[in-house]
């Protein structure tokens, strides 16, 4: 087995290439004959009722094909929501119709009510501006707590704003208030997790096409998952049958969970391609993006955490409104519940957690899963009361959370929040955070920022998450309508070569270079020799996509399972070729020999036999050497890290600058070095990102304030340090072949409370009391809080 | 309609655009030079970078008509002929410099430009220079290592993998 290219490799990435030198082929760059465009007619009120809509003088304008509006989709489904949720009193969560195209009603700015086809998007754009739609503005429903209270309802229907009222776990809800009551010392806090906008740089695009002559549909779009996508037209919106849709996810720029979700886009362009008989494309702007992908976290929470006289944490509860925006998007009703409330133990022993979670509706977009998903909002809960309580009682917070870290002989551990943790080591994760970030130096190096008029603070953090999403057994039972395995088939050509095909879809996650290498490892042969297909509906098997860490420790297990079939299988063949029984075969480094002799044949001549199986033993052995695998976890990962932060805060303006970012994490076992760590940076970026610049912003009329790159701040390059990761500390999952848990998600999780414990201590260090700043710790906030102390 | 004339890429490449036609457009819909990538709307992103007689320009802020006889380059002409990438190129591909690769033609392009002006920049100046590029897949962390190892700097002392 060549080093270079096996499990553990730091392998190049061999999808660089066509990214460096423009030949990626994203949605928006493929270009199909004859094609017309799309261009949404979209709300410019956050709530309003829909009186008419005039297209006359728009369908006469040049270049106009066709114009849709609310009434041409009536008669087909919505777009669901992919997990039930029950409230506390046991009744369903309410699911109002999220149509196409909005119908009677427009509940939220960006809103789509109809959508003009042109032969130019520029003739499109022209026709939308002269629709003439009468949408009485309403007054619009922003701030959840008023939601709550308010008898102005985002869905007339339903009568209520209030999605649901989740208690997890409704049992120990007792026992939880009793451990506070009963406490020598509760420590509370309310904070707001800031609403985020995913802001993948490849904006969402879509185009379809439709071959009367099959009656069959093709869609390129930007999805992170495909098959989903197709299952999810197919069964619920346009009703296609499924094996006449084909869904194509090509090269996608970005996704961090906003290109999870079907979009009404999608719909739109295949029913208009079917109507027109030609192409029909549509690719998003930024505003558009910044008005319709669906947003991330938006949760205020207040947090209780109770400990004994010696610190021994004994109990959490937390109280959280979501907001799930106008709509509810597929995941929506999954992140604040099961992957949010099931990971408030954190990494620590405490016996009682209770849970409470009102799902909101506003006149704002859709809220979902964004990197991290759930996790970031319970981890930057949990790190964030940690520290409050040891600065209370007058603690270390590193030695607070040791005391009460679960241990390693403690595995399989039940946390108090429902889960089976099956790994790790947090005490050595903290050793080693404590080492690579020098902790010890910090002292001088405040002295040295303190020279120049700036304080200088230290923050920490540790998490859990749970990834590796997820065992359909458990999933079902908490109320998801989808299994969460994943798939996956290796074909062996006759010449040799691999073509592996897999339900994960990668979109910067360098799948194309990773799995081979799991492949190459498992053969003996070379990884180049080994090729990935994915994001093609009508090529690969059904896979459930990537997000949720899920691709390598699901889809990736799933690729060993069918290989290690393809290894059965060749082994019979070989044993076939060489006259032996398959038991005596032995593979390495790509060649099958009988054991203890020197006969022997290569991987190629057994594939190439498969292929041309002249006097094979049909009754035994079929022809061909492909096999499939779907892979369905036994139990979540469970990533958890240590990271440290040292920010530079100057007193005079507020500004806040992080100066050294330190993430050890354990992922288990590590297949590609260099990719993990790229995943990591990508993760502390966004968090800092959320820390410290990222904010979405509704006025109380439901308007957008923070609608482009020239209102929501970006992290820029110079706003980010360099960042020191170390993945030395990794306990293996037990419960997938590769020992894996998931990198994609970590740096998001683990950073935001890490930026913000540090900013405080910075405070601290210059004499204010300040023990409390929500994000985005901006400049006049840092000030303000100061200046208030 | 207007007759536009520039050499794209070293070919010299006619064509008839409307007055508003973006040169990002002209590259991408026209001539199918579809590395140069639309990101925003508002000129703050980057992935739409290209050189116009060797200076970066930011392709959807520019007519097509305005680059009238102008010496255009694109990501599409940065590797050799036999497709060899370039220094550059090589160096975001060595230092995992790139995820989706949405915005790395624009990257690519803007250090380009970067290292004509200052072949040996700090990482500040690094950081400083690329404050028109956004990337949300790699923290930057990667891409400034990749820069400074392209301007032929040691990058051993900062963070490996």
């Amino acid at each position: 087995m060549p080093k270079d290219d096996g499990i553990g490799a730091a392998t190049l990435r061999r999808e660089d290439v066509r990214f460096l030198t423009g030949a990626g082929q994203y949605t928006d760059d493929i270009k199909q004959f004859g094609e017309t465009a799309a261009v949404f007619a979209r709300s410019t009120v956050a709530n309003g009722v829909i009186k008419s809509i005039d297209t006359t003088a728009a369908a006469a304008m040049p270049g106009v094909l066709a114009i849709f509006t609310g009434e041409d989709f009536v008669e087909v489904g919505g777009n669901p929501a992919g997990w039930l949720i029950n409230s506390r009193d046991g009744t369903p969560m309410h699911e109002p119709k999220r149509p196409v195209l909005a119908h009677g009603k427009v509940r939220h700015v960006g809103d789509a009510y109809a959508a003009v086809i042109a032969e130019t998007a520029e003739q499109a754009k022209n026709a939308v501006e002269a629709i003439e739609a009468d949408i009485e503005e309403l007054p619009a429903v922003v701030n959840m707590k008023d939601a709550l209270s308010s008898s102005n309802y985002v869905h007339d229907e339903i009568s209520t704003n209030q999605c649901f009222d989740w208690g997890w776990i409704e049992d120990n809800r007792e026992a939880t208030d009793a451990a506070i009551k009963g406490a020598h010392h509760v420590t509370t806090l309310e904070l707001v997790n800031n609403r985020l906008v995913p802001n993948a740089m490849e904006p969402r695009s879509s185009r379809a096409s439709y071959d009367r002559s099959r009656d069959e549909y093709v869609l390129h779009t930007t999805s992170q998952n495909p098959h989903l996508t197709r299952l999810l037209i197919s069964a619920f919106v346009l009703g296609i049958p499924e094996n006449k849709l084909t869904v194509i996810a090509p090269d996608v720029g970005g996704g961090f969970g906003s290109k999870i979700y079907h979009y009404g886009e999608e719909a739109l362009v295949l029913a208009a391609s079917k109507r027109l008989n030609r192409p029909v494309s549509w690719t998003a702007d930024r505003s558009e993006a910044f008005l319709t992908d669906a947003h991330g976290r938006d949760h205020v929470t207040k947090i209780e955490l109770a400990m004994d006289e010696a610190g021994n944490f004994l109990a959490f509860r937390t109280e959280t409104l979501a907001n799930v925006g106008a709509y509810l998007s597929n995941f929506a009703t999954a992140t604040p519940t099961f992957l949010h409330g099931t990971l408030m133990a954190g990494n620590y022993t405490v016996p009682n957690v209770y849970v409470n979670v009102k799902a909101v509706f506003t006149n704002t977009a859709p809220v979902d899963a964004y990197r991290g998903a759930g996790r970031p909002e319970a981890t930057y809960s949990l790190e964030r009361v940690i520290d409050m309580a040891a600065r209370e009682i007058g603690r270390d917070p590193i030695e607070l959370r040791r005391q009460n870290f679960i241990k390693p002989d403690q595995y399989p551990f039940a946390s108090a929040a429902g889960l089976e943790y099956d790994s790790g080591n947090y005490d050595a994760l903290m050793d080693q955070m404590e080492k690579v970030a020098d902790k010890a130096g910090f002292a001088e190096r405040r002295k040295k920022s303190e020279a120049k008029g700036l304080l200088r603070g230290f923050g920490v953090n540790a998490y859990i998450e749970a990834c590796g999403i997820a065992p359909s057994n458990l999933v079902g039972v908490l109320g998801s309508r989808v299994g969460l395995y994943d798939a996956a088939t290796v074909r062996v050509n006759a010449t040799g070569n691999l073509s592996v095909m897999v339900g994960a879809h990668s979109h910067g996650q360098g799948h194309e270079t990773a799995f081979p290498q799991v492949v190459a490892e498992m053969l003996g042969i070379d990884a180049m020799s080994i090729d990935i297909v994915h994001g093609d509906t009508s090529k690969i098997p059904f896979g459930m996509g990537t997000y949720g860490s899920r691709s390598l420790a699901v889809c990736g297990s799933a690729v060993v399972r069918a290989t290690e079939k393809i290894i059965n299988k060749a082994k019979k063949i070989a044993g076939h070729m060489l006259e032996a029984s398959d038991s005596d075969i032995e593979l390495k480094d790509g060649v099958f020999s009988v054991a203890g002799t020197d006969k022997s044949v290569s991987f190629g001549e057994v594939a190439l036999k498969a292929y041309i199986p002249h006097e094979f033993p049909l009754e035994d052995i079929e022809p061909g050497l492909e096999e499939t695998a779907f892979y369905d976890p036994a139990n979540f990962t469970y990533p958890s890290g240590a990271y440290c932060c040292e920010v530079e805060l100057d007193p005079e303006t507020g500004k806040v600058r992080v100066d050294r970012m330190t993430a050890v994490d354990d992922f288990g076992n590590i297949i590609n070095p260099m990719i993990v760590t790229g995943q990591v940076h990508g993760g502390l970026g966004q968090g800092i990102g959320q820390a410290l610049l990222e904010n979405t912003t509704y006025d109380e009329d439901g308007q957008l304030l923070s609608a482009s790159y020239m209102d929501y701040a970006m992290p820029r390059a110079d706003d980010l340090p360099f960042y020191t990761v170390d993945h030395s500390q990794g306990t293996a999952c037990t419960h997938n072949p590769l020992g894996v848990k998931g990198c994609g998600e970590a740096g998001a999780i683990g950073s935001p409370p890490t930026v913000v414990n540090a900013v405080i201590d910075a405070m601290q260090s210059g004499g204010k009391n300040v023990t409390h700043i929500d994000m985005p710790v901006t400049p006049h906030r840092v000030w303000s809080a100061m200046k208030n102390a | 309609m207007t007759k536009v004339t520039m050499t794209i890429n070293g070919k010299t490449v006619v064509g008839d655009v409307e007055g508003n036609t973006l040169l990002a457009s002209f590259l991408r819909d026209d001539l199918r030079l579809t590395g140069t990538h639309i990101g925003c709307d508002t000129s703050q992103c980057g992935a739409c970078t290209v050189h116009v007689n060797g200076r970066a320009v930011k392709s959807c802020t520019m007519f097509a008509s305005e680059a009238e006889g102008a010496e255009v380059s694109t990501v599409e002409g940065q590797a050799a002929a036999d497709g060899t990438l370039n220094t550059i190129q090589q160096a975001f591909q060595d230092h995992h410099g790139l995820q989706c690769g949405f915005c790395t033609p624009g990257m690519v392009m803007t250090t380009a430009a970067l290292l004509k002006e200052n072949p040996k920049p700090t990482v500040e100046e690094v950081r400083t220079y690329l404050e028109g590029n956004i990337c949300r897949c790699t923290g930057y962390h990667n891409i400034v290592k990749a820069i400074m190892a392209a301007s032929g700097q040691d990058v051993s002392a900062i963070a490996a993998e």
